[in-house]
């Protein structure tokens, strides 16, 4: 390995050595001596992050691949190690949240030493390193051993965080519906690995690669990685961990799991379909697509009726991780069936939405995590008012809420317009089905993009406009330097995605070549002003005029209607006149959401009740009246629940083998040791 | 539906001349700027409240929206919140119930506004005058400009007393 | 260069014509329903009075107005402008136009949505709250039947670029395309939703139970009012002129000469004035329906575009 090109590389490692750096200091953090954590632990991290960034940024602007070996693991097979543009691509979107999450943490782990209910910095410390360590080296990996070592660690640390606060039963319940799951794919990942492994004669990734498997097992390999990552990415039907899980986490984990380590499961996706097995089916693509359309719709329908606002976010990232899914099912149909420059537009638009999604969702767990620290509430019922309290915060959340309902100029509208444009593309197909299919499911995603708009309205309005609901919500503060730090990290660049990206998409150039070895060279082709992925007759899109045209009409604005303008005059608002408006006579988030419930109730199990305390007496007389509405999930009803029977009944069933006795153990242990001897000397 | 159209093109336009106004009917002359009267006069929204009454001049205010009186001819406007107003047309004694209401309404309003009180109650408090239940004219709670008499007034007078609020002394604009 | 310049000059032109015209419509369209109603009408440019008016008017604003509430008019009347540059109104391949696509067009309207919704809860009253929700409900069901629509003209003239889709409908002739008559029966039931008309909303009304857009408003008044006015006159202007562009382009002009801007003024002018006719019509005959029922109003325009999407793979698409 040449030290001058494998530069990146030793970045890759530093910022390795600094995360464990960030665990061990963090073992020092005890009761007594929080500073270890708050400076030093968080301090490496940060360097760790900015050490991702660079060394994941340069091998991706450069075009590199750079491969070691180190010699841990098994004395016939050592650890190799990749770093090339996709790798690097998710190396600088984990760096990012981890920087983020550096600069927040050190004021918001101040709530588990000085806080009401104190809590061990050690375990926090030592597990967001071993986390990030996790995600970090098997982004690097290049076989399936080091693949799946650093997965299970990055599985095994999330529990410990999510359960960080174990006192209390519903997370801890959390904690083990999220290893489970995470289990159940990771069992499921060992077995695609197992197929790719057992046709490339060994378990590296360059003997996967240069294997050609027969469209059987390549299905076979696809549908194992599909349904193993895509537990981890959240798809539904696999995405009852993630609600209760991600708000449990403390916030900065939160933003880390929900940015960075579903974002683990698109990567597996991608590298298995596009790099390890190579060629991708369109029959895999319309899977993919009918899933993330489902995952899309699902998500953000379940987190309109959410009004734990941690709990909301969490359902967004489903809703996400749908459309992230839908960009790469459209392209692996486009890819399937020939169309290499529409199957790269779909990859880019997926791709993109990935790192829009970890920015956007980074930035919303932690403007969450800031409401949380000033106010100890999540709930948006007794939110409200939070603008004029907590501007900066305030602000940050817009800028998330903003991004995150695909609103021009920002990041989230030039992912999801890609997304429209890859699927507009449909004509292209030959197949009929497949040419109705796609802009059924684009129609899917418009009704998506603006329920989430809607859920955002709310969520935003509710949570930081109008009067408090609550007296701690009253008065609460602006939260400290730092966490306004790591927010504005993350809407900046909120801001910079949503207004160059054509820059973002030639810096992304090298993943496509990479992986399908095209690229879109017609997207900056009108230079960087304009968008035009395919061709400036099909589609432009100049976003840095967009923001200049509305900021020019906000100056212009000021300047001819304030000029010479009388101050405004304040006044109560207008309430019909009778004064006394209480927050009670505010509308809440069940309220908002009232008519999305109406309108699509099946999708819910939608428990609604309203209980009237009556006084007695010949004429009784209304003494109280509760409305209860509990909302629930299908898939826990229709899925989960019967599994969880099904598996409890099976297990009833063989276990009338274990009788207790130990005579009928002996006669098994006789009949087993029969047996193998029988089986050796065949 | 054809039949509808026949019927509206056979009938043709109903509206009558709107009358010209009365500074008799002011009751204090305010020093609102000409500019400014022209161009809420050219473009006035008014907001009614009923401050109390029997609603016999809620009834001759709605006649005015049809047909033969046609308020929206001249380029008069009834909105639902006085935060869009630039008049409030207000009705009746002002029962102690709709004093605060009534105040508050006037505050909510941006300034230049012009009060139009309708009716006998609202001039003088007509039947009820000033009592527990009732504050008497409207010009006990808030400031008017133009007190329209009669129980109920006509939609001509009510028209007439609104002109008179938005031309303040100077000569009735053509209309 | 030099025809660089013009063509901006130009753009920046139609842009300006655009919203300056758009009270101009909203005057004739009241003409017209009150000669519907037997009455006499005020002046056609009675909404410029109204407008100027209301700029002259001192500002109130409730205690606890945020920062937001002030800036939200101009970032509406900023995104609507926006919108009305992209849309060519008197001539085609203006450079305004690759700003911003049909999909674009959506997203500046569900920019100044959100942010007149955000100011409605701003306040802080049951109205606002209540016309935000119901606003953004009708909204999100308004949103699949339009990309639905839009689809099928894209399928057809391989782009969502306005300049070029409407250039393509005007070269190919007087075509019936059975899938083009579905989307223009889609696309007008979904700009009735989104432009607030009868019978999905009533811009009239006084009652706040009826309300949607209006219920959001209440709390504005003077300049600030004026610019929210003002875009939403611009925006069914907007949808107006998007439906004369995708189905009805003929006159509008291919090149920047003064013979064809000015056939292409009159075309346009003559054609926002029959739809404005139609329009009129439509709410005269119709009467608002119940919030629930707007759902299925909706659901049958996804139905339509569905049908055009479908009938343009099946039957136009050929292979």
């Amino acid at each position: 390995m040449n030290t001058a090109n494998g530069l990146p590389l030793l970045l890759a490692y530093a910022a390795i050595v600094c995360t464990l750096l960030s665990g061990a200091v963090s073992l020092f953090a005890v009761r007594r001596h929080p500073g270890f954590l708050h400076f030093g632990s968080f301090l490496f991290l940060f360097l760790a992050g900015a050490a991702s960034i660079a060394a994941g940024g340069w091998a991706l602007l450069a075009h590199l691949t750079l491969t070691d070996q180190l010699a841990f693991g098994l004395p016939w097979l050592k650890w190799h190690l990749r770093l090339d543009p996709l790798s690097g691509f998710f190396l600088v979107l984990l760096g990012t949240l981890v920087t983020a999450a550096s600069l927040y943490g050190p004021s918001y782990t101040r709530e588990y030493t000085h806080g009401k209910a104190p809590q061990p910095l050690p375990p926090l410390g030592v597990f967001t390193a071993t986390f990030v360590l996790g995600m970090q080296m098997l982004l690097l990996a290049d076989d399936a051993l080091v693949f799946m070592i650093f997965w299970e660690i990055m599985s095994l640390s999330g529990y410990f965080l999510v359960a960080y606060q174990h006192q209390h039963a519903a997370n801890r319940h959390a904690a083990f519906l999220y290893l489970l799951l995470a289990h159940v794919g990771a069992l499921v990942i060992l077995l695609s690995f197992g197929v790719l492994a057992a046709f490339g004669g060994g378990l590296t990734f360059d003997q996967m690669r240069a294997t050609h498997l027969a469209p059987l097992w390549a299905t076979l390999a696809f549908l194992f990685a599909f349904l193993g990552f895509g537990t981890k990415a959240g798809m539904v039907p696999l995405h009852v961990w993630l609600p209760d899980a991600h708000p449990v986490a403390p916030s900065h984990i939160s933003a880390l799991m929900s940015g960075a380590m579903l974002k683990m499961g698109i990567y597996g996706i991608v590298r298995v379909s596009y790099d390890l097995i190579g060629e991708v089916r369109w029959e895999w693509g319309l899977l993919v697509l009918v899933i993330g359309t489902a995952s899309a719709l699902l998500g953000v329908l379940y987190a309109l009726m959410q009004h734990d606002l941690k709990r909301l976010l969490a359902y967004h990232s489903i809703e996400n991780i749908g459309i992230i899914l839908m960009g790469l099912g459209m392209s692996m149909i486009f890819l399937g069936t020939g169309h290499k420059i529409l199957g790269t537009l779909g990859l880019v638009a997926a791709l993109y939405h990935t790192l829009n999604h970890a920015l956007f969702k980074g930035l919303l767990f932690l403007g969450a995590g800031a409401v949380l620290y000033r106010t100890h509430e999540r709930d948006l019922e007794r939110m409200g008012g939070l603008i004029h309290r907590m501007p900066v915060t305030a602000f940050m959340f817009l800028v998330g809420s903003v991004a995150i309902s695909a609103l021009p100029p920002f990041n989230g509208f030039v992912s999801e317009w890609l997304t429209f444009q890859t699927a507009l593309q449909a004509p292209a197909l030959e197949n009929g089905v497949l040419r109705t299919m796609i802009p059924i499911s684009a129609a899917l995603l418009a009704l998506t993009g603006a329920l989430a708009a809607a859920c955002f309205v709310k969520a935003f309005g509710i949570a930081f406009l109008g009067k408090p609901r609550s007296r701690r919500v009253a008065h609460a503060r602006e939260v400290p330097i730092g966490m306004q730090g790591g927010m504005a990290l993350l809407a900046v660049l909120c801001l910079l995605l949503g207004v160059f990206p054509t820059s973002v998409i030639m810096a992304m150039a090298p993943i496509t070549q990479l992986l399908v070895q095209d690229s879109l060279p017609s997207a900056a082709a009108q230079g960087w002003l304009w968008l035009t992925p395919i061709s400036p007759q099909v589609a432009s899109y100049s976003a840095p005029l967009v923001l200049i045209a509305i900021v020019v009409v906000f100056g212009l604005g000021f300047l001819l209607l304030k000029r010479g303008a009388v101050p405004a005059r304040r006044c109560y608002p207008w309430d019909c006149g009778f004064g006394r408006l209480t927050s009670r006579m505010e509308y809440t988030s069940t309220a908002f959401t009232q008519p999305i419930r109406r309108v699509f109730g099946a999708v819910w199990k939608v428990d609604e009740a309203v209980e009237t305390t009556a006084g007695a007496g010949p004429i009784p007389r209304v003494t109280g009246i509760r409305h209860h509405l509990h909302v629930q999930d299908w898939s826990w009803l229709k899925v989960y629940q019967p599994i969880g029977r099904l598996v409890l009944a099976a297990a009833r069933r063989i276990g009338f083998i274990q009788t207790g006795n130990i005579h009928t153990y002996l006669k098994y242990s006789l009949a087993t040791l029969l047996l193998l001897l029988w089986i050796v000397s065949l | 539906m054809y039949q509808i159209i026949k019927q509206i093109l056979k009938t043709g336009i109903k509206t009558e001349t709107p009358p010209q106004p009365d500074e008799a009917l002011r009751v204090e002359v305010r020093n609102l700027q000409e500019q400014i009267l022209r161009h809420v006069g050219s473009a006035l929204a008014i907001r009614c409240v009923d401050a109390g009454s029997c609603n016999g001049c809620e009834l001759e205010i709605q006649a005015l929206n049809n047909a033969y009186y046609n308020i929206g001819g001249l380029g008069i406007h009834f909105v639902a919140s006085p935060r869009h107003a630039d008049m409030l047309l207000v009705t009746g004694p002002v029962s102690r119930h709709m004093e605060i209401a009534l105040k508050r309404t006037y505050d909510a309003t941006p300034e230049p506004k012009l009060v139009v009180a309708v009716g006998d109650c609202g001039c003088n408090g007509g039947l009820f005058g000033e009592s527990y239940a009732s504050s008497g004219k409207i010009s006990n709670v808030i400031p008017v400009d133009v007190a329209v008499p009669g129980c109920p007034p006509t939609p001509t007078a009510i028209l007439q007393g609104i002109l008179t609020a938005v031309t303040g002394g100077l000569k009735a604009r053509a209309i | 260069m030099n025809s660089q310049s013009i063509a901006w000059t130009l753009a920046a032109a139609q842009t300006l014509l655009f919203i300056l015209a758009a009270p101009l419509l909203a005057g004739w369209v009241k003409r017209v329903k009150c000669h519907l109603q037997n009455r006499a009408a005020p002046a056609v440019w009675q909404p410029y009075r109204d407008l100027a008016k209301l700029i002259k008017k001192n500002l109130v604003l409730a205690e606890n107005a945020s920062w937001l509430f002030r800036a939200v008019p101009y970032i509406v009347f900023g995104a609507t402008l926006l919108a009305a540059a992209a849309v060519p109104l008197i001539a085609v391949h203006l450079p305004t136009s690759a700003i911003a696509d049909v999909i674009v067009l959506v997203g500046f309207f569900a920019l100044a949505r959100f942010f007149t919704a955000l100011a409605a809860l701003d306040i802080g009253t049951a109205f606002g709250g209540m016309g935000a929700s119901r606003e953004m409900t009708v909204a999100a069901l308004a949103e699949p039947a339009m990309l639905m629509a839009v689809f099928t003209l894209a399928m057809t003239a391989h782009s969502t670029n306005l300049s070029v889709a409407t250039e393509t409908v005007l070269q190919a002739g007087l075509v019936l395309r059975p899938s083009f008559l579905f989307a223009l029966l889609a696309l007008l039931m979904v700009a009735v939703a989104e432009c607030g008309r009868i019978p999905v909303d009533n811009p009239a009304t006084h009652l706040e139970l009826t309300m949607l857009h209006e219920a959001m408003i209440l709390e504005y008044n003077g300049r600030h009012l004026a610019l929210i006015e003002w875009a939403a006159q611009i925006k069914l202007m907007i949808y107006a002129v998007l439906i004369i562009d995708f189905f009805f382009p003929w006159g509008i002009a291919s090149e920047f000469s003064a013979s064809a801007l000015s056939v292409g003024v009159l075309a346009v002018t003559a054609k926002l004035m029959l739809l404005a006719m139609l329009l009129v019509v439509w709410e005269t005959v119709l009467a608002k329906m119940r919030l629930f029922r707007v759902p299925q109003f909706l659901g049958f325009a996804f139905l339509l575009a569905l049908l055009g999407m479908l009938t343009n793979v099946v039957l136009e698409t050929g292979g």
